[in-house]
């Protein structure tokens, strides 16, 4: 390679790029360190005119976030004597005492549960497939593996009126295990063309020493093919579990108490005769952080999870 | 990536260890109620604590924001869910919850534990109990009054200038609105005038669209203005009703005063966004349901003197009427725990609770309550809400209440918002909308 | 490499492993490994997708129980087919899905033109900008009605900083021309790095020495840059352009937060139309045909879209 390129930039384009680059960037990360900013303002600064860029900071919103209050009668509140916590103190100097706990707690559980259920058996169910697909002649493959990708396409609205009255007959409304299935069967297109794609790149000649060395098929795919595909798995597994955590459209119709997650609680958090936009971004922060980092630690595999393995780098 | 792997693995197996234990212990005799979250459920929250300690059974609670409510509730209902064992369900659900079987019918329960309707305001019983309506067929307890009215700012409506400007301009003193173009006028002046070196708006109304709360809204013009939902002689006949001139005035009245005189951005406004720009100083007068009068008469900047409340006004032909708000409380069909909820309305309709209640923020429905002698005199807020408690009408209760809102939430967004044809074309169009649901469901 | 859905599943299957093989046969440990995951999408989508063409021929609905289920022909097609309303709906989708679609390709491959400069840090950068398209739209959706506030919204207040409105002047979500673009900018800040990272892709597979013979050629930078820089990331915007579509057909969460179709039906997208018809009105069976003209629609300009495609990569 020689020093002077045709097509290498020059420093002043790479400058200027590099400019745009990040104003975009920057842009594009406002609102997001808004949502982080404004969990940790009080509601009156949340809701100041001119927006308050500098704040005292205060875990008021988050204390909201996690406890239900009420405004009692002056009488009363003096009857309770002195606040015995930090977050009561917090709370009573608007005139309000905590109640108890609010369901974010239980809500958040629940996105964790039907997130790692349905990954776990995505992941499974995916892997087995997509190595069937990938190493053996299935008949009607083309058709099946198009087949897969198809439920995809379909609105989540039109699928859930069936899904609804199915669950309902099953009793599968507003469990748990009604949502690992429904999220599985969501997600399974996704990792099936994922992991066919990773298992494909590796070499079958593995495989066939180890067929050779005595192993039975299954031996071989468990104890040569499944230790090369970890990478692949750990990807497609955190691509579907961010899909599953991100879920609100059949969340929202097909949960309630008992099986709600995050997604369609979060909007509906509401303060003591008001809007509590702190606590709603203290409930968005805690629920879009792990997300974030997960982006960061997946951003190699990001372009052949975001296209279904359709382009790879 | 092995250790993320394996560790993702770990986590789910700790969670779903985590979801078992939760899931048994939420399986102990403890009752779940269903409201709306707002203020009241709050205070019911606290108020509860008295029946947990004395029945042993544990409350939980279940309150979804008004937004979200009736989806979330009517979803419940028609997926025969188990969480809720007593909801404290909107007026309008109950023709479809009783049809269905939804709610457990409470006449024999009433008998035997000697509760009378008779003892609650009437208007509530008609409205949060009965079914068909006017007919002795209970569903629920009346639980919680509420009616649309008025809040105003007594404090700027006092100053001098204020009410020196406001005589000059309309020839009449700076006060408490008569009719619909007497309040539309005192919109119109605290419009985008500066106050305490701040920028303030008219009124805060109901222009929400997702739910219920532009029909909410804008009934209020319409009945005060002559809007009848159908005719009396003939039910379900709709044409000329809620077509009429009068109508058609009233929804045009509404639309007035949402391009005058409301805050800027105030195109899908509800019950917590009218509280907040009342409350943060912005707005002169603010419509709202009763329940939000405890917490602005307690509040720091707006509370105790600063504010005062009145009915719906009237329309130009002196006819008055508010929308009701409130509800009933009611046994799920579906729940398992039927008894210990019928205990808990036994408690929650003892006369010393129903006081109790009153004085957490609850608006009793209870005639001992309310027709208390030292009751109109007990808050600020007390007499007007008996006044508006007096001149209600409610929205359709019929099963096909969903599609019958729905029109009317679309219509009238259409119109009042989006600016899209006229109040006529509206109202003819609501007409025909009605028309078609209710060819739908074989009154015709 | 780029490989289409169709070039995926017509790429050539790996040499079949001759039948030495102990324990279970190659063909039953197919049918084993495969046969779960069909089963499962069976029973939570094409047995459904049955029902509710079932459905959609009746007057069903979820709420009323005790009601008799007629069978009621097309009636519920007709009915949506002749409905003013619901072509309006499609309109709003179309002016959102073409409007999406249009600035997230502009803005996506003029970024990814940038990032391809390589200057310093260039990937720290591109992890940033990636963030928002995987975050929860619903939750984040829910948030920018709070930015999009006047007077109090960032949003509101960053644009009348910059051009020096009022910021209360105006309200993106409560206007009726502004609603519509208010939807398109929270999904154009959410989707725009998806296409951003194909195109950088395609423009990572275009072999230097194209350039440098052009370069040879005495050819401008403008022209290699429509004779070699567009015709070979054609197929990768392509691409985007069809995941971008058929994801913005589905269009839900995003829009329901924000906007929840609102003001008036102006930004009433198919989904939550059909949303309010299913589950807010339980006109289960109208509902059911407006779904299936949806599939249609969807795998209809889908099916359309990729032989165009195949066509281009053909080229």
């Amino acid at each position: 390679m020689s020093t002077y390129s045709v097509t290498e930039p020059s420093g002043r384009q790479k400058w200027f790029a590099g400019i745009l680059v990040v104003l975009y960037a920057v842009i594009t990360l406002l609102p997001l360190l808004w949502i982080i900013g404004t969990g940790f303002k009080s509601p009156a600064d949340a809701i100041a005119y001119p927006p308050k860029m500098i704040f005292e900071p205060t875990v008021e919103g988050y204390v909201n976030l996690f406890t239900t209050r009420t405004r009692v009668p002056e009488e009363q509140l003096k009857e309770l004597g002195e606040p015995t916590t930090w977050y009561d103190k917090l709370v009573r100097k608007d005139g309000v005492i905590i109640t108890g706990a609010s369901r974010f707690a239980e809500r958040f559980t629940n996105s964790v549960i039907i997130g790692f259920g349905s990954t776990v058996l995505c992941i499974v169910l995916g892997t087995a497939a997509a190595y069937a697909f990938s190493r053996f002649k299935v008949p009607l493959k083309d058709d099946l593996l198009f087949f897969i990708l198809s439920t995809r396409m379909m609105p989540p609205i039109a699928v859930a009126i069936p899904i609804f009255l199915m669950f309902r007959s099953l009793g599968l409304s507003d469990t748990h295990a009604g949502m690992i299935l429904l999220y599985t069967a969501v997600n399974l297109s996704l990792s099936v063309w994922l992991l066919k794609g990773f298992i494909d790149e590796i070499p079958v000649e593995y495989e066939e020493a180890a067929l050779i060395d005595g192993y039975t098929r299954f031996q071989a795919f468990y104890k040569v093919v499944l230790p090369q595909a970890v990478t692949g798995i750990a990807s497609t597994a955190i691509f579907c579990l961010i899909f599953a955590w991100n879920e609100y459209a059949f969340a929202v119709l097909l949960t309630s108490g008992n099986a709600q997650t995050a997604p369609p609680f979060i909007p509906t958090i509401i303060g003591v005769s008001g809007q509590d936009w702190p606590a709603v971004a203290a409930g968005a922060t805690i629920f879009l952080v792990p997300v974030m980092v997960f982006t960061i630690l997946l951003r190699k595999h990001l372009l052949r999870g975001i296209t279904f393995g359709a382009v790879r780098k | 990536m092995k250790s993320l792997l394996t560790s993702s693995a770990l986590a789910a197996g700790m969670y779903v260890a985590v979801s078992a234990t939760t899931v048994s212990s939420a399986e102990a005799a403890d009752l779940t109620l269903c409201w709306a979250a707002w203020d009241p459920a709050n205070a019911l929250v606290e108020l509860s604590k008295d029946f947990e300690a004395k029945s042993g059974n544990t409350m939980r609670f279940e309150f979804v924001p008004w937004p979200n409510f009736a989806d979330r509730m009517l979803n419940e209902l028609n997926s025969g869910g188990k969480l809720c064992d007593l909801l404290i369900g909107d007026s309008q659900w109950i023709g479809g919850a009783a049809e269905n079987g939804q709610y457990v019918k409470l006449n024999d329960f009433f008998d035997k534990e000697g509760i009378k309707m008779d003892d609650f305001i009437p208007a509530t019983v008609v409205g949060y109990a009965e079914w068909p309506k006017n007919t002795p067929n209970y569903w629920a307890m009346p639980a919680f009054g509420d009616v649309v009215g008025w809040t105003y700012r007594k404090d700027w409506f006092a100053r001098p200038e204020l009410q020196a400007e406001f005589k000059q301009k309309y020839g009449r003193d700076l006060a408490v609105p008569r009719n619909w173009a007497e309040l539309t006028d005192i919109a119109e002046f605290f419009q985008g005038r500066e106050i305490d070196g701040k920028k303030v708006y008219g009124a805060a109304i109901y222009t929400e669209r997702g739910s219920e709360g532009i029909t909410m809204g804008a009934t209020n013009a319409l009945y005060s203005y002559g809007f009848k939902y159908d005719n009396p002689e003939k039910p379900y006949e709709l044409e000329g009703f809620v077509n009429s001139p009068g109508a058609v005035a009233g929804l045009e009245a509404y639309k007035k005063l949402y391009d005058c005189c409301t805050p800027p951005g105030h195109s899908d406004a509800y019950m917590t966004e009218d509280v907040d720009a009342y409350k943060s100083g912005q707005v002169a007068l603010q419509m709202n349901f009763t329940f939000t009068w405890p917490g602005i008469n307690a509040d720091a900047n707006v509370g105790g003197d600063k504010s005062g409340y009145f009915p719906n006004p009237a329309g130009p032909d002196g006819v008055q009427f508010a929308q009701l708000g409130g509800q009933g409380i009611s046994v799920v069909a579906a729940s398992e725990k039927q008894a210990e909820a019928l205990a808990y309305i036994k408690w929650f309709s003892q006369p010393e609770i129903q006081q109790k209640w009153w004085k957490f923020g609850g608006y009793s429905a209870l005639r001992a309550v309310v027709e208390d002698p030292s009751f109109a005199s007990s808050q600020p807020y007390a007499k007007p809400f008996l006044d508006s408690m007096a001149i209600v009408k409610d929205f359709w209760a019929e099963p096909s209440y969903a599609s019958l809102l729905q029109a009317s939430q679309k219509r009238f967004h259409d119109y009042v918002v989006a600016n899209q044809g006229t109040a006529k074309d509206a109202l003819d169009g609501l007409v025909k909308d009605w028309t078609a649901v209710f060819e739908d469901e074989g009154k015709y | 490499m780029l490989q289409s859905p169709i070039d995926r599943i017509a790429s050539a299957t790996p040499p079949a492993v001759a039948a030495r093989v102990k324990g279970l046969s190659d063909r039953a440990i197919a049918w084993l490994f495969v046969a779960p995951s069909i089963v499962l999408l069976l029973a939570i989508n094409i047995f459904p997708l049955i029902w509710t063409i079932r459905l959609s021929f009746t007057n069903f609905r979820v709420n009323r129980p005790n009601a008799q289920v007629e069978f009621v022909g097309l009636r519920n097609y007709i009915n949506i087919l002749t409905d003013s309303d619901i072509w309006l709906s499609m309109q709003a989708t179309a002016h959102f899905l073409i409007w999406t679609i249009v600035l997230q390709v502009l803005i996506g491959f003029s970024l990814a033109y940038l990032i391809n400069k390589k200057f310093r840090g260039n990937d720290l950068w591109t992890t940033i900008i990636v963030l928002p398209m995987m975050l929860s739209p619903a939750v984040v959706g829910n948030f920018w009605t709070f930015l999009y506030q006047p007077q109090i919204g960032l949003f509101n207040y960053v644009v009348g900083f910059l051009t020096g409105s009022d910021p209360s002047s105006f309200s993106m979500i409560a206007n009726t021309s502004l609603a519509p673009w208010a939807i398109i900018i929270v999904d154009t800040w959410m989707w725009t790095p998806f296409v951003m990272l194909i195109c950088l892709a395609g423009l990572r597979s275009i072999p230097p020495s194209i350039y440098e013979a052009a370069e040879c050629d005495r050819a401008s930078k403008w022209r290699q840059f429509w004779t070699i820089t567009i015709p070979m990331v054609l197929p990768f915007l392509m691409l985007a352009v069809l995941f971008r579509g058929i994801e913005n057909f589905k269009m839900f969460d995003l829009v329901v937060q924000l906007t929840g179709g609102g003001p008036g039906s102006i930004t009433e997208l198919t989904s939550i139309n059909l949303k309010r018809a299913a589950f807010e009105q339980w006109r289960t069976g109208y509902a059911s045909a407006y779904a299936v003209i949806l599939f249609v629609t969807v795998f209809g300009l889908a099916s359309i879209y990729v032989k165009a495609l195949n066509k281009v990569k053909q080229r």
